[in-house]
């Protein structure tokens, strides 16, 4: 539904879009993770047909950005980052003026319910400029849903909101993205981790990874790390853990071990066996992830450094 | 052209609910009120005035260089600051149908206005005998409207300028008191000066079209003159997106 290809933009001199390359498929939720000033913007507004590439190219539901924008605006419903509302318009009046000009049919109908769909029925009749930062955002996810729109490309949708008003923009994406593709950006890395389905990491107008929000995880984490603690001493514990079979390597932590295998492969029930058997009393034993968030510290960091020898090196 | 249609009438309502359009018929009507008084009472008793049912048009003429470009400032400066042109540029819409959308929600309030404006032609022919002149008077409010779309587009021009409603209003104002005072040298036949003449916003209005003389080529100059500024203004929206 989305392919962009060898996309660049440039603002003057500045090099906002460096090559990127990506697409996303019907009925998934990419995310798009990056610090302020990454490219996220830019390259939402290229897909919206709002601005055109310096170079590359970006079909979106079947339509060239820049030979076809309009029919590309037709099919894209689009959620800019700051929330785009007429204060002297009621909610209703504004989702009628812009569903008029998306040509909705049956127009009244369809904007009661999308206001339902987005828990705003109660405040219909409420100018937008008397909404609260949370409301707003929502009437915001309203006007991109409006029309049906297969793509479905959101800027920052849960900036601005209280922890309740997350969880309930959060579960609303997730489920109109069951049947459609959704494109949203974030700088919070737990909320990729459980909207998305695949994480693109941007980072400086490049694209550093490209995966699961898992696959992510296991890619850094290399093998998985398993905590134990019982009641015996560390020492005795590492011992009798490090001679089993399959565990590569021990290590001793604050209040019991790390144990790491092999990838892949989940020694968890052998750990806890082994144990049981030497009747060691088991207090706890969990896989220590390695968050998202390590990961993308460690990407964009990884890529500063290289910049940073670069610029050196010259 | 739908798209246009919505935008225009959004536009429209739009006025009816704005202070400053309500501040500028206010001025353009008390403006207008005054000097009629004036002619009624003092001009017409002492024979210093003809009855004329064009009495108010000079004045208003005046008042509406001043005003027009705060009917337009909002338009599009408005729209860039808030961010909601992302919207409209997002939205299956040309960017000349935003413009002309705006541009004519503008023309249809002020024709509004302009058609509030015939109460003086129609109190004066009331209380003279044998009436006024009304074809000099009809060419007089043709050539008005002409005058009044060219200096709408104008601003809707200057408008897409800027993201600042004052900034906006001060360069509408400009660009027209500036297509005034060029058609004031006529001085010399020089091509220079003519040409100055023909370009001169006011001159087809008084030479021409309010003396009674229904010149279609006075009527083609603010029509390409509009056509120019609107085409102007989309080019700017248009610009925007390649900054």
């Amino acid at each position: 539904m989305i392919q962009a290809k060898n996309l660049s933009k440039y603002y003057g001199n500045f090099q906002a879009l460096n090559q990127i390359s990506f697409q996303a498929q019907k009925g998934e939720i990419l995310g798009f993770l990056g610090p302020n000033g990454a490219g996220k913007t830019t390259t939402m507004r290229i897909l919206t047909g709002y601005m055109p590439p310096s170079s590359g190219s970006a079909v979106v539901a079947g339509f060239d950005v820049i030979e076809d924008s309009i029919e590309v605006r037709r099919r894209v419903g689009y959620l800019p980052e700051t929330v785009p509302l007429y204060p002297e318009m009621s909610a209703t009046e504004y989702l009628t003026f812009m569903g008029s000009l998306r040509r909705v049919p049956d127009l009244e109908n369809r904007v009661a319910d999308v206001l339902s769909e987005v828990g705003l029925h109660d405040r219909a009749d409420s100018y937008t400029g008397n909404l609260s930062k949370g409301l707003r955002q929502r009437l915001g996810l309203a006007q991109a849903l409006l029309h049906h729109p297969e793509v479905l490309i959101l800027d920052e949708p849960t900036i601005g909101l209280d922890p309740a008003q997350i969880i309930e923009v959060r579960d609303l994406i997730r489920k109109v993205g069951s049947d459609r593709t959704v494109m949203l950006s974030t700088h919070i890395l737990s909320e990729a981790q459980q909207i998305c389905d695949r994480v693109l990491i941007i980072n400086q107008g490049k694209i550093l990874a490209d995966d699961t929000p898992n696959n992510l995880q296991a890619q850094m984490a290399g093998a998985e790390r398993i905590f134990v603690r019982t009641t015996t001493d560390e020492k005795t514990l590492a011992k009798l853990l490090g001679e089993l079979p399959g565990v590569e390597e021990v290590v001793r932590v604050a209040g019991g071990v790390e144990v790491s295998g092999p990838p892949g492969k989940d020694i968890r029930p052998q750990l806890a066996r082994a144990i049981v058997e030497a009747e060691l009393d088991l207090l706890e034993l969990r896989a220590s992830k390695v968050s998202l968030e390590s990961v993308f510290l460690q990407l964009t960091q990884e890529e500063n450094d290289r910049d940073a020898s670069e610029e050196a090196s010259e | 052209m739908r798209s246009t249609a919505i935008i225009a009438a959004r536009e429209f309502r739009r006025y009816f609910i704005s202070p400053i359009a309500y501040a500028g018929a206010a001025i353009i009507f008390l403006a207008l009120s005054g000097v009629f008084v004036l002619n009624i009472g003092f001009g017409l008793p002492t024979g210093q005035m003809s009855p004329d049912g064009r009495m108010v048009l000079q004045p208003l003429v005046f008042v509406l260089i001043l005003v027009t470009p705060a009917f337009t400032m909002r338009l599009l400066a408005e729209e860039q600051r808030a961010g909601t042109l992302e919207l409209l540029l997002t939205a299956p819409v040309r960017d000349w149908e935003v413009v002309i959308g705006k541009w004519l929600g503008s023309l249809g309030f002020l024709l509004v206005i302009l058609a509030g404006t015939f109460i003086y032609p129609i109190v004066i022919n009331q209380f003279t005998i044998p009436g006024i002149d009304q074809g000099t008077l009809l060419s007089a409010y043709i050539g008005l409207v002409g005058l009044i779309a060219a200096m709408l587009a104008i601003g809707v021009f200057a408008s897409s300028l800027f993201a600042s409603q004052a900034a906006a209003y001060v360069a509408g104002v400009g660009i027209i008191l500036g297509l005034w005072i060029i058609g004031g040298i006529r001085a010399g036949s020089s091509a220079l000066s003519q040409a100055a003449a023909y370009f001169g916003i006011l001159n087809h209005y008084y030479d021409n079209l309010y003396q009674g003389v229904l010149d279609l080529g006075d009527l083609v100059f603010y029509l390409s003159l509009t056509a120019l500024s609107l085409f102007l203004a989309s080019q700017v929206v248009e610009s925007r997106r390649w900054r």
